[in-house]
């Protein structure tokens, strides 16, 4: 497993594209927010929070694909389903492997991206916080999705149609953790709730995804 | 009788074909004597006027949105628990029938809202859990016509129909810890003495009735076409071997 997640961020990091990619996206996303509802600071460091979540929600969707998508091309996926590790294992480590590339570095420049937005100084930290403990959340249902339609070429338009309805929940307590941090309320109950939804999804979610898998695969 | 006999399409395209003009029959009957009921023979409510009559509308199609989408799990249950084929197809023919009653409640719901709440939509719970069971249903629907593979697509579509189960029920709660809502509480449940008055609610019921046989009726119907659609690609198929 080990092996396997090495292997992977290696691939994300060397193969080009996907890892930086995600992060330019973020970058753009709010750059344009400000040139779609105008330039007023306090308009924008009251949207901020959401729009953080939304663009991190994005950027972390356009890399999905690419979690199966290289390895079902080259044949490496039907190796990995025959091998002894069993697939709820991979999708775990594929799904580890994408946070750690794509959400990950999108919690780590949140609080960077909040400045151009003028976020309020109370919401750096819970920003920060309600995405790192979402973005996992993130990647594993990402993984599910990616799973369901890693057979099917051009995929990418379904599995955004299928992906986001399962994220509606994780965003809506991850915006609300960020949203009442900046305006510091108390965020326990959101976080909370937020931090079950990841648990249960991580705990639950890749015997879903493994089962998927070994569907699309049996199809050979 | 057990529903492991109708796991055979002759013997269920049999009998669907001997009760469906019934069911036809009496969800027409239904509907008609409903609508009408509800439309013209019952008072104006003293406050919403005359607009309260879509009520006959909206909440039995609310109601079956939601059952189609639980009998939709039941069926893909039971297909990925015992692979009964008919069962995986009657799931596939309920998911356009559903989407179509969320559409009709959505749409309803907003006929009713402008007058009422001066709006055509609002961001409350319950109508954002309803666009979000349509979403549900897009993505279903899609996800069905993806795949070439019949089974593939069959075993895939119930396991996402499971998962969108209890993301649908999570996003039920979740959007009520986001924002508070306009819609009024449930105007129909098992438990209270009286719901509504009985004036509005006789015709209310035989509405809901009307719906529930269209809707089991529309499903049959569309098994049977795949049913049926299916045994022609077989045939061409061995045509062409042949």
């Amino acid at each position: 497993m080990i092996a396997l997640l090495i292997r992977d961020l290696r691939l994300a990091v060397r193969a080009g594209g996907g890892f930086g990619l995600g992060l330019s996206f973020f970058l753009i996303l709010t750059l344009l927010v400000p040139f779609g509802v105008g330039p007023e600071t306090g308009l924008l460091s009251r949207i901020a929070p959401g729009v953080l979540w939304i663009g991190a929600l994005l950027a972390c969707l356009l890399s999905l694909d690419r979690i199966f998508a290289l390895d079902h091309e080259d044949g490496s996926l039907e190796l990995l389903v025959t091998a002894p590790l069993p697939s709820e294992g991979i999708v775990t480590v594929k799904a580890l492997a994408h946070w750690l590339t794509s959400g990950l570095p999108l919690v780590l420049v949140a609080p960077l991206l909040g400045v151009l937005l003028s976020l309020p100084a109370p919401g750096y930290l819970w920003v920060t916080v309600s995405l790192a403990v979402g973005t996992p959340a993130l990647s594993v249902i990402g993984t599910f999705g990616a799973a369901l339609t890693v057979g099917i070429k051009r995929g990418g338009l379904l599995l955004s149609l299928l992906v986001l309805p399962l994220y509606v929940p994780t965003l809506i307590f991850g915006a609300e953790v960020a949203r009442r941090g900046a305006e510091g309320l108390s965020v326990q109950t959101p976080l909370l709730l937020l931090g079950g939804i990841s648990a249960g999804v991580i705990a639950l979610l890749p015997f879903a995804s493994a089962a998927v898998l070994r569907i699309n695969m049996r199809q050979g | 009788m057990s529903i492991w006999e109708y796991a055979n399409p002759v013997k269920f395209i049999r009998t669907t074909d001997r009760v469906l003009p019934w069911i036809s029959a009496g969800a027409a009957i239904c509907l008609v004597v409903g609508l009408v009921w509800g439309f013209f023979f019952t008072p104006d409510d003293y406050r919403q006027g005359s607009t309260v009559k879509i009520f006959y509308i909206h909440v039995p199609a609310a109601m079956m949105a939601i059952n189609a989408w639980a009998m939709m799990l039941v069926a893909s249950l039971i297909w990925i628990i015992r692979r009964h084929h008919v069962s995986a197809l009657a799931a596939r023919a309920a998911a356009p029938v559903g989407a179509t009653f969320t559409v009709i409640a959505l749409a309803t719901g907003a006929f009713w809202g402008q007058p009422m709440w001066g709006t055509w939509w609002a961001w409350d719970p319950r109508l954002t859990s309803f666009l979000v069971l349509f979403l549900f249903y897009l993505g279903y629907m899609a996800l069905w016509s993806a795949i070439e593979n019949d089974d593939t697509a069959a075993d895939l579509t119930s396991i996402l129909c499971l998962v969108g189960s209890v993301f649908a029920i999570l996003s039920r709660y979740a959007v009520l810890f986001w924002n508070q809502g306009l819609h009024q509480g449930a105007s129909l449940s098992l438990d209270k003495e009286e719901n509504v008055a009985d004036v509005f609610w006789y015709p209310a019921l035989v509405c809901i009735a009307g719906f529930v046989l269209l809707f089991i009726a529309l499903v049959f119907l569309r098994t049977q076409t795949e049913i049926r659609a299916r045994r022609m690609r077989a045939l061409i198929a061995r045509e062409r071997q042949a």
